[in-house]
C-alpha cells in the first residue's frame, strides 16, 4: 500500500455524479453549424488559416498556432467556412472573439491521416505533431501539451495523471477512463517517454471504482517491458479539490507546488486523463483534437456523457439530454469552479467537460451576504493554507499590495471557502477582481516606466540637439570672423575660410589656445559628417516616378498654402522654421555656410 | 436566480444557524443556575434579549442598513446571554438594560456592527456596569439552601422591576458575595486556605452551586468541540494556562493559594473559555495567535483574581488580549501551501 | 522645580544635537521624494496637470506647490497613492481637463504629409516618419497624452480609446448584497 499524503482543508460538496455516469458516452449528433474559437487555450490566439467560402475537411487545420505558447485549432468535421468573425464565446466575460462559423456537409470527410510509432521519431518532433494537432490539457487549463512535454533543467521523476475529478456533477473522465482505459494508458507512456520519468502515478478518487478497476485492468495489461517501468493506478480520498493539479500531486507525492513554481522543478508533471488519451491519438492515429468528452447533467431528464465536436453550439448539445422546463440558464464545468455561460448559442470549446442545466432547486438563490464574521472555516477549508478572510479583507478595501503579501496569487479559486462560508460572501469573486486589478497594475507600471524612459531619453535627445545647434552657429561665426580677419590681413590668393580652417589647422593663430583646437575638433567632425551625409542621399527619395514627383508636388503646394493661411499662428511659424531646418540640412554643405 | 459566478453552491449552514447552536449549548449551563439559584437569571435574559433586539433594530435603523437579516443572525441575543449570565440576577432591570444596550450600541454598532467590534460587546457591557455600579453588581443570589431565606419567582420579579422585597426581609438575606471574591476577602482576614474552604458556601472543588454551573457550561463547551462549531485552541490554551498558572502558585504555597481546579470551576473561567473567548469577530484568526490569545487571557485572568481589585478577571482578560489581536494576527500569519519546506522555499517566493 | 527645568533643558539639548547630527550624517542629495512621486505618475507626459511633463510635476508637488489632484490619467487610484505616499489625505480630481478613457493616437496615413510636427511633439518618440514621408505611431508605445493631436497641420491624428477584449478583460468587484431582494 503506497503512502498518501494530505492536504489542508477541502470540502464535501453532494457530488451528483451517479445521474450521468449510469450510461455509457454517445456519439453527439451533427450539429447544423459549429462555431469553433480560435482562441481555446493559454497562450497566443491560433491565427485564421482558411477563407470565408472555402471547403473544408474534417481535422483540417482553421486556426494556425502563433508564436511558441500556442496551439492549432481544426475543423471538426467538414463542411465549409461560412464566416470568420467575432462570435460570442464561451467566456466568463461573455464578450466575444474570433470564432471559425462552419456549415457542415455531413460528408465527415477526413484529412489523410497518419499515425506514427513514437519510439521512431524524435521528441521535438512528437512536440510539434501534438502542437499541430491542437493538443491541450483537457482538465480545464487548456495549457498546450507539447509545451508541458517539453524537458526542463530538472529531472521528472513522477507523471501524475490526473483521474480524479473532484467537481460535482462532471463524469467526463469517469466514463472515459471506463471505456477507454487502454488508449489512456498508452498515452501515459507517451508522456513518460517523452519526459523521461521514473513512474507514473494514476490518481482515481475513490467514488470511482468502475474507473479504477478498468484502469487497473489496463495497466495490468501492458506487455510487461524490461525497464521495469512503474505505472501505479492509486484510488485517493474523496476530498473537494483533489483533482487540482497541485492538490494531486501533493497527495500522490507529497510534493507541495507554491504559486509561481513550476512543478517539474520539483521533479513531477501532472496530466489529464483525456490529455493522456488525445495525445495517443494524435500521435498513434493521427487524429487532432477536434472532439472530447461532455457531461450534459443537472436539470436534464437524461444526463449522460456525449462526444462532442468543438464548435457545437451549447443548445444543440443539451437538447439530446432533454432538459427540464424549469431549466434558466447554464454552467461550463463544475458548481464550484464553472462559468455561467452568457448565452445557449455559444460553441462548446475545449475546456468544456460539463454543462449543467441549472434551475432554482438545484442551484438556489444565494443568500444575501452577511459581514464577515471571522470564524476562519474558510481558512480551515482552504486547500492552499490561505487566510481567505484577511485576502477578503484586504481584496475588498482594494489594498492589493497587501493581499499579496498575504499570498493571494497562491488562491487556486476552487470555491471552498465561498462554499463553507456562514456569511455567504462571495470570496473568490473578491479575489478573481483582486488578481485581474493587480495584473493589470503591473501592465500599466510596465508602460509607464518604459514611458518615462523614452521620454528621459527624448529630452536627452532634445537637449543634445540643441547643444550640437548651438555649436554649430557658434563655430560657423567664428570661422566666419576668422576668414574676415584673414582676409583683411592676408595676400588674396589664400583659399576660402573653410579650407584654411580645415587644412591647416596648425598654422591658424588660435592654435595656442586649448579651447579653439576644441572647437576645431569639434568642427572637423560636424564637417566630415556632413560630407557623409552629402555622399549618402536618402534612399527614398531617388529614382521617383513622374506621378510621385507630382504627388509631392501636390503636397509642397498644398502645405505652401497652409503655412500662407497659418502664417501668423505660433504653429505655423515653428513649422516654417522646421522647414528652414531641414532644408539647410538636406542641403550640401558646400552651399550653405551663409544660411 | 442563482449566483452569477462560481461558486454555484453553498453549504447550508449559515450565521444564524452557528449562533443558534452556540445558544443551545448555553442551555446545560442555564438550567443547572436556574436549579440551584432560581429563576431571575431567566428574567434578566429575557430582559437582555429584549433589550438587545431592540437596540439592535433600533441601531440598524439608524445605521440604514437592512434590519431582517441581521435580527434573524441571533448574533445580538447571544451578546445578550452572555452578558446576563455574567451579572448577578438580582441586578435591577435598568442595570441589565443599560448594559445590553452599551454592549449592542456602543461597542458593536458603532464600530460597524456585526464582524467589525475590536471588542467583546458582552464584556464591555460587563465593564461598563461593574465600573459604574459596582455595588449592584455584588448582589449576587445565594445558592439553593445555603440562605436563610429563598425568594420566590414573583418576590424576584417584584425586586428586580421595583426594587422591593418582601416585608422584613434584607438584601443581605438572599444575597453574598461570589466565592472568589469571598475568598479574597476571607484571606485578607484569616489567611489560610483550608479554612476558608470549610465555609457553607464552598461545595466540593468551587463555590457551592455555582462550581455545577460551571460544568454545565463545559459539558455545553464540550458540544461545541464535538460539531467543530469552535476549535480546540482556545479553550485548552485558556485553560492550560489557567491550571498551570494557578498550579505553580498553589504548590508554591498551598496554604494562600487555591487548587487550580477552584479556579476552572469559579466565576466565568468555563463560560469563558468556551464561549465568550471564542468569540470569533474579536478573536484572532491563526492557529497560533488563538493560543496565544487565549494564553495571555488565562494568564491575565489569574492575575486580576488573586492581585488584582476586582472579583473575576475574565472580562478584563478578554478584553486587554482582544487589543492586542491584529498585532497577534499579524505575526502568527502561517506559512501557505507549497512554501513550508526548504525545498519549496529554494524555487518559491512570491508570484 | 529648578532641576525638572535643567533636566528638561538638557534633553532638549542632547536631542537636538542628536537631530542636528542625524541630518549632517544621512543627509541625502537630491529629492528622493520626487523620484518616489514620479514612479506614481502615469508617464503620460500629457500635461494635463499644467505642468511640462510628469516629473515637473512630481517636482511641484513635492515641494508643495501643486495639489495632488491634477493628473487625469493617473485616475482615482493615483491619488489614493500619492495621498499614501505622502501622508494626506485623498482629495478628489480637481483638474481642469475631464479625466478621458485611455485611447492611443492614430495617424490617418493617406493624409499625412509629412511635416514632422508630430514627431517633435511626442514625448516619448512614438511616433515614426521622417520629413515629406507619411508618419505612424507605435501603438504600444503611445502614452495617450493627446500632444500630438494639436500641433498637426491637416487634422489627421485622432484618439482611439482602447476597447477591452477578452484577453484585456477584468473581473468586476463584487456587488454586496446586504438585503435580500424579495
Amino acid at each position: 500500500m503506497r503512502q498518501l499524503f494530505k492536504f489542508h482543508g477541502g470540502v464535501h460538496p453532494p457530488t451528483h455524479k451517479e445521474q450521468s455516469s449510469q450510461s455509457p458516452i454517445a456519439q453527439a449528433v451533427l450539429p447544423s453549424r459549429l462555431v469553433v474559437p480560435l482562441y481555446q487555450h493559454i497562450g497566443n490566439r491560433a491565427k485564421p488559416a482558411v477563407e470565408v467560402g472555402q471547403r473544408v475537411r474534417k481535422g483540417q487545420i482553421i486556426g494556425m498556432p502563433e508564436g511558441s505558447l500556442s496551439s492549432a485549432v481544426h475543423a471538426p468535421t467538414s463542411g465549409t467556412v461560412a464566416a470568420i468573425d467575432m462570435q460570442q464565446v464561451a467566456h466568463a466575460s461573455g464578450m466575444d472573439d474570433l470564432c471559425v462559423t462552419l456549415i457542415p456537409d455531413g460528408q465527415e470527410e477526413w484529412i489523410k491521416r497518419e499515425g506514427m510509432d513514437y519510439l521512431s521519431i524524435n521528441k521535438a518532433d512528437i512536440r510539434f505533431v501534438l502542437r499541430m494537432a491542437g493538443v491541450v490539457g483537457l482538465g480545464g487549463a487548456t495549457f498546450p501539451s507539447d509545451q508541458k512535454l517539453r524537458p526542463g533543467k530538472h529531472k521528472i521523476k513522477t507523471v501524475v495523471l490526473n483521474g480524479a475529478e473532484c467537481e460535482p456533477y462532471i463524469t467526463c473522465d469517469d466514463l472515459l477512463m471506463r471505456e477507454r482505459a487502454e488508449e489512456i494508458i498508452q498515452g501515459a507512456e507517451i508522456i513518460r517517454y517523452m519526459l523521461d520519468a521514473e513512474e507514473v502515478l494514476i490518481g482515481i478518487e475513490d467514488n470511482k471504482p468502475e474507473a479504477i478497476a478498468a484502469m487497473r485492468l489496463a495497466v495490468n495489461a501492458r506487455p510487461r517491458s524490461a525497464s521495469a517501468d512503474r505505472m501505479e493506478v492509486i484510488a485517493v480520498p474523496t476530498l473537494y479539490p483533489g483533482g487540482g493539479a497541485k492538490q494531486l500531486i501533493r497527495v500522490l507525492t507529497g510534493i507541495e507546488v507554491a504559486a509561481g513554481v513550476r512543478s517539474t522543478d520539483l521533479g513531477a508533471q501532472c496530466f489529464n486523463v483525456g490529455t493522456a488519451y488525445s495525445i495517443y491519438r494524435a500521435i498513434a492515429h493521427g487524429e487532432p483534437l477536434i472532439s472530447r468528452i461532455v457531461t450534459v447533467t443537472g436539470n436534464v431528464a437524461q444526463a449522460r456523457n456525449f462526444e462532442v465536436l468543438f464548435g457545437t453550439p451549447a443548445h444543440e448539445l443539451v437538447s439530446q439530454a432533454a432538459p427540464l422546463p424549469d431549466t434558466n440558464g447554464y454552467l461550463m464545468g463544475g458548481p464550484m469552479m464553472g462559468i455561467r455561460l452568457p448565452s445557449e448559442q455559444v460553441g462548446i470549446i475545449k475546456a468544456t467537460n460539463c454543462i449543467i442545466a441549472m434551475s432554482d432547486v438545484l442551484f438556489p438563490p444565494a443568500p444575501p451576504a452577511l459581514p464577515c464574521i471571522r470564524c476562519t472555516r474558510c481558512a480551515e477549508a482552504c486547500p492552499a493554507e490561505l487566510q481567505p478572510q484577511e485576502l477578503y479583507w484586504f481584496a475588498k478595501a482594494k489594498n492589493f499590495d497587501k493581499a499579496r503579501k498575504y499570498n493571494l496569487f497562491d488562491c487556486i479559486e476552487c470555491g471552498a471557502c465561498s462554499y463553507v462560508c456562514p456569511s455567504h460572501i462571495p470570496l473568490v469573486q473578491y479575489y478573481r477582481f483582486a488578481k485581474s486589478e493587480i495584473w493589470d497594475q503591473e501592465s500599466n507600471q510596465k508602460a509607464a516606466d518604459a514611458a518615462r524612459v523614452r521620454h528621459e531619453y527624448h529630452e536627452f535627445r532634445e537637449e543634445r540637439e540643441k547643444r550640437e545647434k548651438a555649436e554649430k552657429l557658434a563655430e560657423r561665426d567664428r570661422a566666419a570672423q576668422a576668414a574676415k580677419a584673414q582676409k583683411a590681413a592676408a595676400p588674396p590668393t589664400l583659399p576660402p575660410a573653410g579650407e584654411v580652417a580645415n587644412v591647416s589647422p596648425c598654422a591658424a593663430p588660435a592654435d595656442a589656445d586649448p579651447e579653439n583646437t576644441m572647437q576645431l575638433k569639434i568642427q572637423r567632425a560636424i564637417e566630415q559628417a556632413k560630407l557623409q551625409a552629402a555622399t549618402t542621399t536618402p534612399k527614398n527619395t531617388e529614382q521617383l516616378t513622374p506621378e510621385q514627383r507630382a504627388q509631392i508636388a501636390a503636397i509642397e503646394a498644398r502645405r505652401a498654402h497652409i503655412h500662407e493661411l497659418a502664417s501668423t499662428s505660433v504653429e505655423a511659424s515653428s513649422a516654417m522654421l522646421v522647414e528652414a531646418n531641414t532644408e539647410v540640412k538636406s542641403q550640401p554643405p558646400t552651399q550653405s555656410p551663409q544660411e | 436566480m442563482s449566483a452569477f459566478f462560481s461558486p454555484f453552491i453553498s453549504k447550508p449552514e449559515g450565521v444564524s444557524l452557528i449562533m443558534l447552536k452556540v445558544l443551545l449549548a448555553l442551555i446545560p449551563g442555564i438550567a443547572l443556575y436556574v436549579w440551584f439559584f432560581g429563576s431571575a437569571i431567566l428574567i434578566s435574559i429575557t430582559l437582555a434579549s429584549l433589550t438587545a433586539l431592540g437596540t439592535e433594530a433600533l441601531m440598524l435603523k439608524l445605521r440604514n442598513r437592512p434590519i431582517s437579516p441581521f435580527l434573524k443572525d441571533n448574533s445580538a441575543l447571544l451578546t445578550a446571554w452572555l452578558l446576563a449570565l455574567s451579572i448577578p440576577p438580582l441586578a435591577p432591570w435598568w442595570l441589565v438594560v443599560v448594559g445590553t444596550a452599551f454592549a449592542i450600541s456602543i461597542s458593536k454598532h458603532l464600530y460597524g456592527g456585526l464582524g467589525n467590534n475590536p471588542f467583546n460587546p458582552a464584556m464591555i457591557g460587563y465593564a461598563v456596569l461593574i465600573i459604574s455600579f459596582p455595588l449592584q453588581m455584588t448582589h449576587w443570589i445565594t445558592p439553593h439552601g445555603l440562605g436563610q431565606v429563598e425568594l420566590g419567582f414573583f418576590d424576584q420579579l417584584d425586586y428586580i422591576f421595583r426594587g422591593i422585597l418582601p416585608d422584613g426581609l434584607k438584601l443581605d438575606a438572599v444575597t453574598m458575595a461570589t466565592p472568589l471574591d469571598t475568598l479574597k476577602t476571607q484571606l485578607h482576614m484569616y489567611g489560610n486556605i483550608n479554612e476558608i474552604m470549610n465555609l457553607p458556601i464552598y461545595g466540593h472543588l468551587a463555590g457551592q452551586g455555582s462550581e455545577w454551573v460551571a460544568t454545565g457550561f463545559l459539558l455545553g463547551g464540550l458540544y461545541l468541540l464535538a460539531t467543530r462549531l469552535i476549535s480546540w485552541h482556545i479553550p485548552v490554551a485558556y485553560l492550560g494556562t489557567l491550571f498551570i498558572t494557578a498550579g505553580l502558585f498553589h504548590l508554591a504555597d498551598p496554604a494562600h493559594y487555591v487548587t487550580p481546579l477552584f479556579h476552572w470551576f469559579s466565576g466565568a473561567a468555563m463560560i469563558g473559555a468556551f464561549f465568550i473567548l471564542t468569540d470569533p469577530v474579536s478573536g484572532p484568526t491563526t492557529h497560533k495567535g488563538k493560543l496565544i490569545f487565549a494564553a495571555g487571557a488565562g494568564f491575565i485572568t489569574y492575575l486580576i483574581r488573586v492581585f488584582g481589585g476586582f472579583p473575576d478577571g475574565m472580562a478584563f482578560a478578554t478584553l486587554l488580549m482582544n487589543i492586542c489581536v491584529p498585532l497577534i494576527d499579524a505575526y502568527t500569519q502561517p506559512k501557505v501551501f507549497g512554501k513550508k519546506g526548504r525545498l519549496s522555499d529554494k524555487n518559491g517566493g512570491q508570484a | 522645580m529648578l532641576s525638572a527645568l535643567l533636566v528638561m533643558l538638557e534633553i532638549a539639548v542632547v536631542l537636538g544635537a542628536v537631530l542636528g547630527f542625524a541630518a549632517i550624517k544621512f543627509r541625502v542629495e537630491g529629492n528622493p521624494m520626487v523620484d518616489k512621486i514620479d514612479a506614481i505618475l502615469p508617464q503620460t507626459q500629457c500635461g494635463q496637470c499644467g505642468f511640462p511633463g510628469c516629473k515637473p510635476y512630481a517636482t511641484a508637488i513635492a515641494n508643495g506647490e501643486a495639489d495632488i489632484n491634477l493628473c487625469p490619467p493617473g485616475g482615482e487610484e493615483g491619488i489614493h497613492k500619492l495621498a499614501d505616499l505622502l501622508g494626506r489625505d485623498f482629495v478628489p480630481y480637481g483638474g481642469d481637463i475631464a479625466p478621458k478613457p485611455k485611447s492611443v493616437a492614430f495617424i490617418d496615413e493617406n493624409d499625412c504629409i509629412g511635416c514632422t510636427l508630430c514627431t517633435q511633439a511626442c514625448p516619448v518618440d512614438a511616433i515614426v516618419g521622417a520629413a515629406k514621408q507619411m508618419h505612424t505611431i507605435i501603438a504600444a508605445e503611445c502614452t495617450g497624452c493627446e500632444l500630438c493631436v494639436a500641433p498637426c497641420p491637416v487634422d489627421i491624428i485622432s484618439m482611439i480609446p482602447i476597447e477591452e477584449t477578452l484577453t484585456t478583460w477584468k473581473w468586476k468587484y463584487p456587488i454586496y448584497a446586504l438585503s435580500p431582494v424579495k
